[in-house]
């Protein structure tokens, strides 16, 4: 059998032997289906007409004016259908598991972002849904816990490890080993044994072919930078996956450092961590010097994970994409600011990727371009950002 | 080639599984030495991690307990190097690659040798990943097992017949822990491994009870019990020895043919 999935020397499939043959079948699907001119058109309607793609190339005229930099664009994941970029790689995946003949998806969330969009994609397909959720996250994003049970998914609180999303998919992966024969495991970042960490970049990169394309008509040339924030990396590596082979256009991951990362209460892997294997993966990983995966910390739930995907370590070792810390009252800032400059209000995910924006561009050419994904809406995070701030808004 | 076919040398074998450090390393150096007493034939020592995926919430519970109680893989090598004044029988290391990819492969195997443990299983590192340890495990004589589920079916020949050691026949599909029934085809599994290697084999996973375990050791060479062990360590704490080596010594009993008709 030949080495799959890797990246560099990264990925791989380190998965109890009761999953690898449910991978194996998941892997000829996608092969096949992926190119299968039925399920492309199928899939290209869905998010067309159902998520609402193409998502926006929005100027961000105020503040470009404000920072006195680069111009700066915002693509507009967040006007998804469910909020956010998550939806992209669920279709796709639901598509897949209803043509495999599964009748029930399992998901890990850590936001809710991700299991808002599979809870919907299962009631959009009539496919029985079971979300995993640490008990942490369902306190801190109490409205998607609900909003999950109203699309018809029973959403498991996760009480083992600390709680979060680590800890999710874990749960996640344990129920798939006794479930495979009916179940699918839509993964939500791009991690995991192969083929995720592929497959979901493939259903993920619509974002960077749309940047592409719209800037390029909008400004005739490619962006200077393409800015992202990650945690498993969905939409960091959708946003840069187009841009791979344009050595000018930098690509900036922005990592959750918490209170940070010279604080043990950090989720900010490439800046912290080291090589290891875990969640079916090899990649970078907070961990202690025994190889113990290290309870991270990060106010955003969507970022609060030890790991980062494989194809991200990889292309931080080959310097191709560059991996930043942001703390998050950096980010709370930034949440607060682009509400005020730009009447949006970011994830408090990717109001990581605003902030790093916010320093990078005064210290650019008026006439370079950066392009922020604004991953998701923050409408989630009012009642956390208001707390953070020493107000309690009821939700 | 390790002494792990002595444990299989005098008929059926039974084998215990024991999380290294619940509640504490003498503890477990105690239990150990029950079990052997008792009749065990092999025990798979859990160095325990953080988030083992394979693990069902007792063995969950217990690789907490132990990594709350201070044990690192080092202060494990220093116990069985204890263990082996006087305990003879194999002892293999069951763990996550993380463990050993951190320590360093190859450093991690030497102390194997150096200590006296005879094998190491992995339970996230498939057929498909082995390369990356089995080598460096040959090197310092340590086997590294593999293991078959339910759902391997064709993969099953490619596994056995590379397999060192034993194999691990998974019983049941899901995560470790006690179950009521076993439903899947563990004969069809072990006559498919049989085909393709000589080596023994022994089913896991699931197994608790004497019928239970006379059952699996009948249809393969022997049986693996793991968290019905652990819940009396979580019930016993420091007197555990006594009781694990009575249910040690019940268990043995029924592999090898010793339960009432």
């Amino acid at each position: 059998m030949t080495k799959k999935g890797k990246f560099g020397e990264y990925g791989g499939q380190y998965i109890p032997e009761t999953l690898m043959n449910a991978v194996a079948d998941l892997e000829k699907a996608y092969d096949y289906y992926g190119k299968d001119l039925g399920f492309t058109k199928e899939l290209d309607t869905l998010l067309r007409e159902y998520a609402g793609r193409p998502s926006g190339l929005y100027f961000a005229k105020r503040m470009t004016e404000d920072l006195r930099g680069a111009k700066i664009y915002l693509k507009r994941e967040d006007l998804n259908h469910t909020g956010s970029h998550k939806i992209n790689n669920v279709l796709g995946q639901a598509l897949l598991a209803k043509k495999m003949g599964k009748t029930r998806l399992i998901a890990e969330t850590g936001a809710g972002q991700h299991g808002v969009a599979v809870a919907t994609a299962a009631a959009l397909m009539g496919l029985k849904c079971r979300i995993f959720m640490g008990t942490e996250d369902t306190r801190r994003q109490a409205l998607n816990v609900y909003k999950m049970e109203l699309l018809g998914a029973e959403v498991v609180p996760v009480e083992s490890g600390t709680g979060t999303l680590k800890d999710a998919v874990s749960e996640a992966m344990r129920e798939w080993t006794g479930s495979v024969s009916d179940t699918h495991y839509c993964l939500g970042s791009v991690m995991g044994p192969h083929p995720f960490p592929t497959m979901v970049r493939d259903f993920q990169s619509v974002i960077s072919k749309e940047i592409r394309e719209q800037i390029l008509e909008k400004e005739g040339k490619l962006p200077d930078a393409v800015i992202a924030c990650i945690g498993g990396g969905s939409n960091a590596i959708g946003s840069f996956f187009g841009f791979i082979g344009d050595p000018e256009v930098r690509l900036i991951g922005c990592e959750a450092a918490g209170r940070g990362i010279n604080s043990p209460e950090t989720a900010a892997t490439i800046s912290t961590g080291s090589k290891g294997i875990f969640h079916g993966m090899k990649s970078y990983f907070c961990q202690d010097e025994y190889g113990q995966i290290a309870p991270v910390y990060s106010i955003s739930a969507g970022l609060d994970y030890p790991g980062v995907g494989p194809e991200h370590a990889w292309l931080h070792d080959i310097s191709r994409a560059e991996y930043v810390p942001v703390t998050d009252e950096e980010a709370v800032n930034a949440f607060e600011y682009m509400s005020r400059i730009e009447g949006i209000i970011p994830a408090i995910e990717s109001a990581h990727a605003v902030a790093y924006a916010m320093s990078a561009a005064p210290g650019m050419r008026k006439d370079e371009i950066i392009v922020i994904t604004l991953s998701g809406r923050g409408d989630k995070d009012c009642a956390a950002i208001a707390r953070y701030r020493g107000h309690e808004v009821a939700e | 080639m390790s002494r792990i076919g002595d444990a299989f040398s005098d008929g059926k074998a039974f084998i215990a599984f024991i999380t290294c450090g619940d509640p504490d390393l003498e503890t477990t150096a105690k239990t150990v030495r029950a079990m052997t007493g008792s009749g065990a034939d092999m025990i798979e020592l859990g160095i325990p991690f953080s988030d083992p995926v394979a693990e069902g919430k007792v063995i969950q519970s217990a690789n907490a307990r132990a990594l709350s109680g201070g044990v690192t893989v080092d202060r494990i090598f220093g116990m069985v190097r204890e263990l082996r004044r006087d305990v003879r029988i194999p002892l293999v290391f069951m763990t996550y690659a993380n463990v050993v990819f951190s320590y360093g492969p190859d450093r991690f195997a030497s102390e194997c040798r150096v200590a006296g443990i005879d094998g190491l299983i992995l339970p996230d590192v498939p057929y498909e990943e082995k390369e990356e340890f089995a080598p460096i495990c040959r090197r310092y004589g340590v086997d590294l097992i593999s293991m078959v589920a339910p759902t391997s079916e064709d993969r099953i020949s490619a596994i056995a017949s590379d397999a060192e050691g034993f194999v691990y026949i998974v019983s049941s599909m899901g995560v470790t822990g006690v179950r009521n029934k076993i439903t899947s085809d563990v004969g069809r599994m072990a006559a498919l491994v049989r085909k393709n290697t000589d080596i023994p084999c022994a089913v896991g996973f699931g197994i608790s009870t004497p019928e239970q375990a006379a059952e699996m050791a009948e249809l393969s060479d022997g049986a693996i019990v793991g968290s019905a062990i652990v819940r009396i360590i979580a019930e016993h704490g420091k007197d555990s020895p006594e009781y694990a080596g009575e249910y040690v010594r019940e268990m043995k009993k029924a592999v090898s043919g010793g339960l009432p008709r």
